[in-house]
């Protein structure tokens, strides 16, 4: 079953191409930082006895431009694909790196949201009364809080943030939404006669959920995951963008940021601004498209064959 | 004979939502008794509550008020673990649909991999399987032609005859048989119902048979009770029930019964009207419906009595 599934799955035209898109970017991530000396903040790092100097270019230069770097004793030939910024920094570092960290927020904040959200949601589905009526009412509040308000607020009061503990913040404000959804479907699934059967075959509440429950929406979980990747990315993009991001470190929303700071559109600096929006586009379309096909998968009706 | 289960002024109420709700007394102050190795029918018309007493004798919903005692012990005093350990090692069910009882993605095996993980853990692996594949030889079914299989490849007698099996493995002293037949071809519900027959013979199982189906109950049961909305109109040896039918419920019920030798000829049932107010009804739920309802019937809920022995009756006409 799960093989005809896959069969399927290859056959659809759309998530196929989600899939390339999804592969060549976490690719790019993997291994582009492999190929750039610079660091993630787009220096160039020289070793001069103990100290590390970070050196920089000429600022502004257009994608695919050649430049020297001179560092004590010696001259460096560099190449910057996609050029630099106002501050002579590499660009192209930038992107990578910042790809690879957005990357890992919507891994770590998707994943968390995914989690919470299942758990709340089988819990209060499953064994109902007082548990669900609580377990709702956080949730409701939850959902009616505006979430990047929240996330401004908590954001504003950490002094040093990390790509970590902004995906830990997002992640526990994404998951309200997920939560209701599993708890309709776990009510709809509870009164269904395998469940009663496996109830008399002794089985505990958490084994007829991970057994007998979740089985039944993979499908539908492996969707929600897939959206809140996405939801996290945007949402780190947002609040970097604000100034609100890790504040050591890059991401695709900080390079965003700077260009807009910097006047880079104004100025006619196209390459500082437009990779990255271009990227985050690229890759959110990727999501939407294996989200898409996998629904075409799961439900026969969308089916096209 | 002596008792096996004795439910208790037994009364489900259901309430919709917490404020301005509305309540549907879905049973309704029930009291029966099943001895051991009796079958006892318990027959109504959609609605009338007998999938609810099913259900609350599993305890897979708690009843408002009442008592059931399963050899003496009060059921809805027992914990979760105790339930788990105890009690559905004894008692067991099979429900209505045969195709909504498999968890679709799981090899029919797997029901019967659940009771012997939780229930026969002092038998050894290979000795669980020759007990899997003699209880489904023993229901007439080929145990390599069903096992392995998933739930779509098989159809719904065969299902339904798995079902029947994984209850019977751990040889229940009560089981609790929710419709079995009515989504099974006729050819197939008479072999079925004869299993339980069977089974009651060798392993002196009780049964609660719910059915909506008089015939299938008249077949094969010894005891018969008969409920309308929630409560018990007539109860009693199944054969004075259907010989002499006392409540006009009885009475209609059996009247509409086709018969293979006569043509349709309407002979006046009176249908339904008031559908949600019955519930809230002071008198006997029935009278609404009734030919012979005088004022009293609207009034007082009339009362079980014994009517003859082993025979009650629920109707003020037999004061």
């Amino acid at each position: 079953m799960k093989s005809e599934k896959l069969r399927i799955a290859l056959k659809n035209r759309k998530f196929k191409v989600g899939v390339a898109i999804i592969v060549f970017f976490a690719l790019f991530a993997l291994i582009g930082p492999l190929v750039t000396p610079f660091d993630q903040l787009g220096y160039y790092p020289v070793k001069l006895h103990k100290m590390l100097l970070l050196k920089r270019s000429t600022p502004n230069l257009p994608p695919m431009s050649h430049d020297v770097i001179y560092a004590p004793g010696r001259e460096i030939n560099v190449t910057h694909y996609l050029g630099t910024d106002s501050f002579g920094r590499d660009l192209y570092a930038q992107v990578v790196y910042g790809l690879r960290n957005s990357l890992i927020v919507g891994l770590i904040g998707g994943g968390i949201a995914t989690f919470v959200g299942l758990t709340i949601g089988f819990l209060a589905g499953y064994r109902g009364g007082w548990t669900d009526e609580i377990l709702m009412m956080i949730t409701n509040i939850m959902l009616v809080i505006p979430t990047m308000a929240l996330l401004i607020i908590i954001a504003a009061y950490m002094s040093t943030r990390g790509v970590i503990i902004e995906s830990i913040i997002i992640g526990l404000t994404a998951w309200p939404w997920t939560a209701r959804a599993i708890r309709a479907q776990t009510l709809s699934l509870k009164n269904r006669e395998f469940v009663h059967l496996a109830k008399l075959a002794g089985l505990s509440d958490l084994k007829i959920i991970i057994g007998e429950i979740l089985p039944n929406i993979t499908s539908y979980v492996f969707m929600v995951f897939i959206l809140q990747f996405g939801g996290a990315i945007l949402a780190a993009i947002g609040l970097d963008f604000i100034g609100l991001g890790p504040t050591r470190g890059i991401s695709l929303g900080i390079i965003l940021q700077n260009a807009v700071l910097w006047n880079a559109i104004n100025l006619g600096y196209w390459w500082w601004a437009i990779p990255p929006g271009l990227i985050i586009a690229l890759f959110i379309t990727g999501l939407y498209f294996v989200n898409i096909g996998l629904e075409e998968v799961f439900n026969p009706r969308l089916r096209r064959e | 004979m002596s008792e096996l289960l004795k439910v208790e002024h037994l009364t489900k109420i259901f309430t919709s939502g917490f404020i301005g709700g509305f309540e549907i007394r879905a049973v309704d102050d029930v009291s029966f008794t099943i001895k051991k190795g009796e079958i006892v029918s318990l027959v109504g018309e959609s609605g009338s509550g007998k999938t609810t007493i099913g259900k609350l004798i599993l305890r897979l919903i708690q009843p408002t008020s009442g008592r059931i005692l399963f050899e003496g012990k009060d059921i809805l005093q027992m914990s979760k673990k105790e339930l788990r350990e105890n009690y559905y090692r004894q008692v067991q069910a099979v429900f209505q649909d045969p195709f909504a009882s498999f968890n679709p993605l799981h090899p029919v095996d797997r029901a019967f991999d659940l009771i012997s993980e939780s229930y026969l853990t002092d038998v050894s692996r290979d000795e669980r399987k020759e007990l899997v594949r003699d209880a489904l030889r023993q229901i007439g079914l080929n145990p390599d032609e069903v096992l392995g299989k998933f739930p779509h490849q098989l159809s719904g007698g065969q299902l339904q005859r798995i079902l029947i099996a994984r209850a019977l493995l751990l040889k229940p002293k009560l089981l609790i048989a929710d419709e079995i037949v009515s989504m099974l071809d006729a050819s197939t519900r008479i072999d079925v119902l004869n299993l339980l027959g069977d089974f009651r013979d060798k392993y002196g199982t009780s049964v609660l048979f719910v059915t909506h189906d008089l015939a299938l109950g008249y077949y094969i049961s010894d005891t018969t009770i008969i409920m309308y909305r929630g409560t018990i109109v007539e109860m009693g040896d199944t054969e004075k029930v259907f010989q002499n039918p006392l409540h006009p419920y009885t009475r209609m019920l059996l009247e509409s019964v086709p018969d293979l030798n006569v043509k349709w000829e309407f002979k006046g049932i009176e249908p339904e009207k008031e559908e949600g107010t019955v519930y809230s009804l002071q008198g006997c739920r029935y009278a609404p419906r009734c030919p012979r309802a005088t004022r009293l019937c609207f009034v007082r809920r009339p009362e079980l009595i014994e009517f003859e022995k082993n025979h009650w009756v629920a109707c003020h006409f037999y004061y």
